[in-house]
């Protein structure tokens, strides 16, 4: 985003004083007012929430008690003292990893695939529309695609079991040994594609005289990959990866909607854990702490989301 | 490459093709699955052996939900609410793409920085203190709790969309308009905004997409099933009838539809937004 941060030039053109205000005056508080309803929007939907939220965090039962009273740390000493809250992080953690490498890995072969010249190029075009589809998908429609599809009584089962992979009807969303990969499976087939067409787009920008000087070279196609395609896909993937990882650390839809953080806490995630704290057991405050604690976990990503596009 | 013989390049050309058969079946077959479920009847969804093709076509999951009021009004609060928010949102972030595209002013760097993080923060810490302002303001189960809280989530990617848009728009067009005595306003809804629908399509499909696709605000900011959009309505038939699998799945056809139609539409605009932040271009 770059881009944004250009250092324009003065405006050359002429405007005649007008009104009361002087000619400078005037210059200044135009650019303002044109960001002007975007500035309160963002106090009024960022920064007033915030520290909202961090008040809440601080207080006794916010929300729920008139008068709330300050209680410092305690929600997050009473939150740290939670073993399922640690659950959550860790299961977070694996499911996020776990998505970002696959997105990435599935999303390079597609990118790969699609862009060499042994396809014809109908197939190609062709493909690449149906190869973006699982992420036009609203979460909650993938995840009742898959709660179909691995019903124990549905398609997969029925196919591993005609394949004899297993030799009973699992259970995928209902067994606490596979309800979390299960799920993060899911993910990972609706998240592929945008770093397919990224990559794509990457994969297109390598000028090909890079190719052809390795050629001249004596460069294998694996040394032209190691070499020359990965370094120059690099900027591209760390920027996605990184905005990847802090999104999927924030699931909601999907784990709400195939297994509601259950069975047990198998598939707690931080976002249901804070969800069912603040809307089920209006603990607000507690709430509160963890999803400033959430927010920190997105933060410290976002720092280096941000030098790294700034350093683009 | 060109030069190769063919027995040297048959072997990479089956083996990308066997690389996109099974890319092709692992992103379509879930897709066939759905569309086909909403065309069985409910009876033959289970059974065995599976196929995928219904062996007797009936629209009855969809004509279900077109005569159910309750579902209908799902679509008209989704359409209604995405609708919106893409107007309010398209009209605030050209107004402030042409502050960030033509001018520096003080702030404009924190400004930037502010949206940029926006983007990444995690919806469900906003949500404790929206609920708490929705409630506050009186809109608590109105379309406004949804428009305004959306913005918070539309505003950062329209907003970086339109400026990148605008930076490529040279600057000499407005000052033409200067120069003429025209004031920067004229300028932008005269020339620049015209010369921008690429960019504004693009950034129209992009923030509609966004939100019908939102689900934790509406989730929690509504309460009563006829303020309830599509996400919303899909979970709840999903706890009431969680056996009517071709009305599930009829829901989601319909529910996908309209990206689908926008997405095909406006193809080359929306894949531009759908990378905008991770490419430079």
């Amino acid at each position: 985003m770059n881009r944004t941060i250009q250092r324009p030039t003065g405006r050359s053109g002429k405007q005649r004083k007008r009104g009361i205000l002087s000619y400078k005056t005037q210059k200044k508080l135009v650019p303002l007012l044109y960001v002007a309803p975007a500035a309160f929007l963002f106090a009024l939907l960022m920064l007033f929430p915030m520290l909202t939220v961090l008040r809440y965090s601080l207080m006794d039962s916010a929300i729920m008690s008139k008068t709330p009273v300050f209680v410092g740390i305690k929600n997050y000493l009473t939150l740290f003292a939670d073993p399922v809250f640690w659950q959550s992080v860790v299961q977070t953690l694996y499911f996020t990893v776990m998505s970002v490498i696959f997105h990435l890995l599935i999303g390079l072969a597609f990118a790969l695939l699609l862009n060499t010249n042994l396809v014809h190029p109908v197939v190609r075009s062709l493909l690449r529309v149906l190869f973006i589809l699982p992420w036009l998908f609203t979460a909650v429609i993938i995840a009742i695609i898959w709660r179909l599809l691995l019903d124990p009584n549905g398609v997969i089962n029925s196919i591993l079991m005609t394949l004899h992979i297993v030799d009973f009807k699992v259970e995928w969303f209902s067994s606490t040994r596979t309800a979390l990969h299960a799920l993060t499976f899911a993910n990972i087939w609706a998240g592929y594609p945008l770093y397919m067409v990224s990559l794509l787009a990457g994969l297109q920008g390598i000028p090909k005289d890079l190719y052809e000087a390795a050629g001249i070279d004596g460069a294998g196609a694996f040394q032209k990959f190691r070499y020359i395609t990965i370094p120059q896909l690099t900027p591209i993937i760390i920027s996605i990866a990184l905005l990847d990882f802090i999104w999927t650390m924030q699931v909601f839809p999907l784990v709400w909607m195939t297994t509601g953080g259950g069975p047990i806490y198998a598939t707690e995630v931080l976002s249901t854990y804070t969800y069912k704290l603040a809307f089920s057991s209006y603990q607000f405050s507690q709430a509160s702490a963890s999803a400033i604690f959430i927010l920190l976990m997105s933060m410290s990503v976002t720092y280096f989301y941000i030098k790294h596009q700034r350093a683009r | 490459m060109a030069k190769r013989s063919l027995s040297k390049t048959a072997l990479p050309t089956i083996l990308t093709y066997l690389g996109l058969l099974v890319g092709l079946v692992f992103a379509g077959f879930p897709i066939l699955w759905m569309f086909f479920t909403s065309l069985k009847s409910n009876t033959e969804i289970f059974a065995l052996p599976p196929r995928l093709l219904p062996k007797r076509t009936t629209l009855e999951a969809y004509t279900a939900i077109f005569n159910d009021p309750e579902k209908v009004r799902f679509f008209i609060n989704s359409y209604l609410v995405a609708g919106v928010v893409t107007l309010i949102t398209l009209l605030i972030a050209i107004l402030t793409a042409y502050g960030f595209s033509r001018y520096t002013f003080r702030g404009k760097n924190t400004l930037n920085i502010f949206i940029i993080s926006t983007q990444t923060v995690p919806p469900i810490t906003l949500l404790i203190p929206y609920f708490g302002m929705v409630v506050w303001f009186g809109i608590f189960n109105t379309y406004f709790a949804l428009i305004l809280t959306y913005m918070v989530f539309t505003l950062p990617y329209a907003i970086l969309l339109m400026t990148g848009y605008l930076n490529t728009l040279p600057r000499e067009l407005d000052e033409a308009v200067l120069v003429d005595g025209g004031s920067s306003w004229t300028a932008l809804w005269r020339v620049v905004v015209p010369l921008s629908v690429p960019g504004i399509v693009a950034t129209a499909v992009y923030t509609f997409l966004l939100a019908w696709n939102e689900f934790l605000f509406a989730l929690t900011l509504t309460k009563s099933m006829n303020m309830r959009t599509v996400p919303i309505g899909i979970e709840m038939l999903m706890g009431q009838h969680a056996f009517e699998w071709n009305q599930m799945m009829a829901m989601s056809v319909l529910g996908s539809l309209p990206l689908l139609v926008l997405y095909l539409l406006a193809q080359r605009y929306f894949l531009a937004g759908m990378t905008a932040g991770s490419v430079k271009s």
